[in-house]
């Protein structure tokens, strides 16, 4: 299964995997970097999506989230995005700091300015507007759309997906899934951001494109783009990301280095479908009173593990 | 054959004002997503403001205050209502909006009385001839104002960065929102041009052979609202062709008002809404309203 052979050469590599009773691992950087630190969110009046979120992304290589459905991961992503407010959910308590400037409380406009930028889940490209025209929207929020700096950026997106050249003029709406979170990657770098997020961006795409597209992920972030990638396809995701956090209903449970993380044997059986638990040198990182059975048992994931040949 | 080129002119020229009317209400839908039934007495606030302001101003300047004083008025809707409600579902302002149509309405017609107020257009009652036909000089300024609008306002629509964040914000405000567009300024933006729109149509609406501004100019605007629906009520191009439709049925049906006898009397005032209803029987979604544009 040799996942570790995945991993990039980092320097420093956070604490090993632990239990996120109390401290966190504390990347901070010299600049650059997001802060988030004990977040809460919650929508409406009771429920409660994130409770003490804290994670921090350096400025540069992948980070990874990881969570079952409802874990709070996409309530992370709109936290830092300034998006919560269009699903009605609030920023209770904690911090979020880009560069050290705030960003709780924040629009999208403002984190886009900031250099953060989203890809939302389910591709959301603009259905009805060409090709062409999607990726001149991914300049709208830095405010020029015709300066040089422009046209670099959309060389540079052309030349990460090809494709997206020979279907310019094209309504996006017509492309498949996989050319969709192409295009919707590649509007979000027309803004040329510093930091990338992604909302799940294997979800309901074939085995074939999730590898092209963990491929142009490595290479975003090796041009020197941090990203935030939050993922249910944990096997990809830590073959990509250096540093991992696990999600559970709002709270961080783990967190570490990726090829540690999943050498654990709690990740293994919970996120890349492992059911065979005998055997195996992995820090057994055990002691949470609900286990969810329903999470390890589920097909998909058992299958995910191919995908990565 | 005179008869019929000089319908089709005051078709045209009618279409033209409703036209102006009909982008109003498409492009606040496609900012807002809310049918904005406020904006006839937006309309009769613009035609208010004008035929006040005209001995004053002159012609020139009143019209100018007017469209400046209906845009702001526009955009204080949508600063105190649409965006100040907050967290309000898009039903509900859509009503909300019916209220300060209520409202305005009431107010204009108090002071307005039971006057017909000239707007002070430059046209009068003076016509000219154009292929044979005779037709009144401020149809065919109104044609020429509205083609001039309508250009810009598609070039405007095509090629500024507003235009393209209105065009995603309409596809997928949350899409458009992560791309750092401002949504506030777009919308805002979306009323006042709406809200300037009504006012030039007001001046049109009630100039020559129509007698002028009274009480009942705000019910003549909300024909164009059956061309906005027809048209697909979000595609600006759909309103156009529709505002065309319902302006040209509206004049073929007024000027063989004889041959229609059997239907009784003002076949042209139900004329909009006959068509509209046909047309949605043919095509729910309106000429070009947006279908689910995927992939099977």
């Amino acid at each position: 299964m040799a996942r570790a052979e995945h991993q990039p050469p980092q320097g420093n590599e956070p604490a090993p995997a632990e239990h996120p009773g109390g401290a966190h691992p504390r990347l901070r950087q010299a600049g650059g970097a997001l802060v988030v630190d004990g977040l809460h969110v919650a929508y409406g009046r009771s429920v409660q999506a994130l409770r003490g979120v804290s994670i921090t992304v350096p400025p540069s290589g992948i980070v990874t989230v990881l969570g079952s459905n409802g874990a709070g991961k996409s309530t992370l992503l709109r936290a830092i995005s300034g998006t919560l407010f269009l699903h009605h959910g609030a920023v209770e308590g904690g911090t979020i700091t880009y560069n050290g400037q705030n960003l709780r409380g924040r629009d999208a406009a403002a984190a886009v300015r900031a250099g953060i930028v989203q890809v939302p889940e389910g591709r959301r490209v603009f259905a009805g507007l060409s090709v062409a025209e999607n990726l001149q929207a991914g300049l709208l929020g830095t405010g020029d759309r015709r300066s040089a700096r422009a046209k670099q950026a959309r060389e540079r997106v052309l030349e990460l997906f090809p494709v997206l050249a020979e279907r310019e003029t094209q309504h996006a709406g017509l492309l498949s899934g996989g050319e969709q979170q192409m295009l919707a990657i590649g509007r979000a770098l027309m803004a040329g951001p510093k930091l990338l997020l992604l909302d799940e961006p294997s979800l309901g795409l074939a085995p074939m494109m999730v590898g092209r597209i963990a491929q142009v992920i490595r290479e975003i972030a090796e041009q020197g783009t941090a990203v935030l990638l939050v993922e249910q396809n944990a096997a990809v995701a830590l073959g990509l990301a250096e540093t991992a956090y696990v999600l559970d209903v709002g709270e961080v449970r783990l967190t570490g280095p990726a090829a540690e993380l999943a050498r654990t044997d709690e990740v293994r059986r919970l996120y890349l479908g492992d059911h065979d638990e005998s055997g195996h040198a992995g820090t057994p990182a055990e002691g949470t009173p609900h286990e969810t059975p329903a999470a390890a048992t589920s097909a998909p994931r058992a299958t995910l593990r191919r995908w990565r040949g | 054959m005179t008869k019929l080129s000089e319908i089709v002119l005051n078709g045209l020229a009618l279409g033209s004002v409703y036209a102006l009317i009909a982008l109003g209400f498409v492009v606040i839908f496609k900012a807002s997503g809310v049918m904005n039934f406020a904006h006839a007495s937006l309309l009769l606030l613009g035609g208010y403001v004008i035929a006040q302001l005209h001995d004053e101003l002159g012609f020139a300047g009143a019209l100018l205050v007017g469209v400046v004083v209906t845009a702001a008025g526009a955009g204080l809707i949508e600063m105190l209502f649409i965006r100040g409600l907050g967290k309000v579902e898009l039903h509900v302002l859509t009503i909300l909006t019916i209220g300060i149509d209520i409202l305005l309405t009431t107010e204009l017609v108090r002071r307005i009385g039971s006057d017909k107020l000239s707007l002070g257009d430059p046209w009068g009652a003076k016509s000219v001839e154009v292929f044979g036909a005779n037709v009144a000089q401020a149809r065919i300024a109104a044609i020429v104002v509205a083609v001039v609008l309508i250009t810009l306002f598609f070039m405007a629509f095509r090629y500024t960065a507003w235009g393209l964040s209105m065009r995603a914000a309409s596809e997928d405000r949350e899409a458009a929102a992560l791309m750092g567009v401002r949504m506030k300024r777009v919308q805002l933006v979306a009323w006042c041009v709406a809200g300037a729109l009504a006012a030039v149509a007001a001046v049109f609406l009630t100039a020559s052979p129509t007698p002028g501004l009274d009480r009942t100019t705000g019910f003549v605007a909300l024909k164009a609202f059956p061309a906005a629906v027809l048209g697909g009520m979000d595609s600006a191009l759909g309103a156009l062709i529709g505002a065309m439709m319902i302006g040209l049925t509206e004049a073929l049906a007024a000027g063989y008002q004889s041959d229609l006898d059997a239907l009784g009397g003002g076949a042209s005032g139900i004329a909009p809404y006959v068509v509209m209803i046909l047309i949605l029987l043919w095509r729910p979604t309106g000429l070009l309203g947006s279908k689910e544009l995927s992939r099977v």
